[in-house]
């Protein structure tokens, strides 16, 4: 039986952008999948910095938890902790 | 003759008071209000007064908005309905505010504006939003600046412009060189000056007519309540998660706004975190990120104009909160972009398992911030990571130049790095592509690898040994040792 597919786009600003070496990223994910499945493909990509065990995300805008269901379409942001002053 | 009239306790006075914040009392002064209330609770006494009696010269006491050092102290009369406010205040920091003259009949109260003033606000005083009610709200308003840096120059320079009756500023730096690129309330002549010092001069310049109250200190569990709660709004420009967790605590248990901007490189952030009515800034990051993997503004860079738009846009938000104009930033987030010139917003939510503002709180006190955020483990381990890896002093590398030996130096840092100096005869491999360069190098040959300061390179180190190269060292405080001990001539960044 054939899984359909959901296709999100990632979006990483600050270090993130660094760490993932783009500043946006459309990944295909077998439907029913959640933030927290997106963050394991994201975080593979990561090179050996790696993303924190606990990443903020925003979907479409709005901040979300790892559990979320996500839809086509969806925007998915991955907010970085930012200290400088 | 007596009056009813209500005391308000602080947060962290509130464990003697049973946990309530405001008590009635019956009293025809200060004086008097504050004795029943020390009767009607004794722990408080230790706290509000001396053993010879006097009122604590660190406890400010307020009645309704008013300092009453500025009126008749203790003797003050009031009348019903009086709001009288307890401010702890810092534990031995700035010294004491002279006392104002008398007014006098040329004299104008701290709610009007002196001719001066007037001329000088013109510009708010026509726009219906401020108009002279808003321009006195600003004339009382009491807003902190945690940090006269990056962030806390251009929102200092703008809320003392905009005539912020009392600026607070927090710091214990000295103004360095490379501040000025960004820092723009300190000028060249005050590289090596306290901070404090610099700002006071420059703000005051600006306006006169505010009152600069400064704070050396560093911030921190001992001293943030105490700081912290003389003020209405809380202004965050420092530069480091302990503080930024400190402040977001310490603005939930007192019950102050936030006013929250941070930066990176081109990219930064702005918010007012109040638990009062929205998230707070453990609502947004539950946990601080695991020490060095997000970079600071002296590690990762920043672009000098970055901190002016942020700053200023936490200026402007201080302002509507004074003003109580406007939509503001509560709830949520901004994300400014001055790269690629783009603000996008996040709408936040209040986290009812937050463990400081949520249901049910856990954190109900300030903690040791440099623990949570894993500070000291983190120094530790670098520490034991330097030391336990080989390594050559830059002296050692500069006499096996000098004799001639046979071994390459590699540099692993970033092309822009290397652009603004390096050492002669040094080949440069950026750490990135390292991994992808073994087969350029040999395991036979001597090797020393240095980055900036030397952790990069030891990092680096570590890589080599792992793939099979024995004979690799890493050079000690990098190239910014070898500008020290070698050659001055390098410049230091």
């Amino acid at each position: 039986m054939e899984v359909k597919q959901v296709k999100v786009k990632s979006l990483f600003f600050a270090s993130y952008r660094d760490l993932i070496g783009t500043d946006e990223l459309v990944v295909d994910l077998p439907e029913g999948s959640t933030v927290a499945d997106l963050t394991s493909v994201v975080r593979a990509r990561a090179g050996r910095e790696r993303l924190p065990d606990v990443v903020v995300t925003a979907v479409n805008q709005e901040y979300a938890s790892s559990e979320k269901e996500l839809r086509n379409g969806d925007e998915v942001a991955f907010i970085p902790p930012v200290a400088g002053g | 003759m007596t009056s009813a009239i209500k005391i308000v306790v602080p947060t962290p006075l509130r464990q003697y008071t049973e946990g309530l914040e405001s008590i009635e009392i019956e009293a025809g002064s200060v004086g008097e209000a504050l004795r029943q209330l020390i009767t009607r609770y004794e722990p408080l006494r230790n706290h509000l007064y001396s053993e010879d009696g006097r009122l604590r010269d660190f406890v400010n006491v307020y009645l309704n908005e008013e300092d009453i050092r500025y009126l008749e102290r203790e003797e003050t009369d009031v009348k019903e309905g009086d709001e009288i406010r307890i401010i702890p205040s810092i534990a031995g920091g700035s010294p004491p505010r002279p006392p104002r003259p008398p007014p006098s009949a040329t004299q104008t109260s701290a709610a009007e504006l002196s001719l001066e003033e007037v001329r000088r606000y013109s510009r708010h005083l026509i726009m219906p939003e401020v108009g002279m009610e808003g321009q006195k709200k600003l004339k009382s308003a009491r807003v902190l600046i945690v940090g006269a840096g990056g962030l806390g120059s251009p929102a200092s320079l703008y809320l003392a412009a905009a005539g912020v009756g009392t600026l607070g500023l927090v710091d214990f730096d000295v103004v360095e060189y490379s501040n000025l690129q960004r820092q723009i309330l300190h000028g060249t002549k005050d590289v090596g000056r306290s901070k404090l010092d610099s700002a006071r001069e420059r703000l005051q310049d600006i306006n006169p007519e505010i009152e600069i109250e400064t704070h050396d200190a560093r911030l921190g569990s001992d001293n943030a309540l105490g700081i912290l709660g003389g003020y209405d709004i809380i202004v965050d420009g420092t530069d480091n998660f302990p503080t930024r967790y400190l402040v977001n605590d310490a603005c939930v248990l007192l019950g102050r706004p936030n006013v929250y901007g941070s930066i990176f490189r081109f990219e930064g952030q702005v918010s007012i975190f109040d638990a009062r009515s929205g998230p707070c800034y453990r609502c947004l990051y539950q946990e601080p990120p695991p020490p060095g993997l997000v970079p600071s503004c002296a590690e990762g860079g920043v672009l000098g104009v970055l901190p002016g738009i942020v700053g200023a846009l936490q200026a402007n938000e201080a302002i509507k909160l004074i003003l109580g104009a406007g939509d503001s930033l509560v709830g949520r987030l901004l994300l400014v972009d001055a790269l690629r010139i783009r603000f996008r917003e996040l709408k936040l939510r209040k986290d009812p398992d937050c463990p400081i503002c949520g249901i049910e709180p856990t954190i109900t006190e300030l903690i040791d911030y440099e623990a949570f955020c894993g500070i000291r483990e983190a120094a530790m381990e670098q520490q034991n990571r330097a030391t336990g890896i080989p390594h050559l002093t830059v002296n050692e590398v500069k006499k096996k130049l000098d004799r001639g030996d046979p071994f390459r130096i590699i540099d692993v840092r970033e092309p822009h790095e290397w652009d603004i100096c390096h050492i002669e005869g040094a080949e440069l491999i950026p750490l990135g592509d390292l991994p992808a360069s073994l087969n350029t190098l040999d395991s036979a040959e001597e090797l020393v690898i240095h980055c900036r300061s030397g952790s990069r390179s030891a990092y680096a180190v570590e890589l080599l040994r792992q793939a099979g190269f024995a004979k690799v060292y890493n050079m000690a405080g990098g190239i910014l040792a070898w500008s020290d001990d070698i050659d001055p001539s390098l410049p230091k960044y």
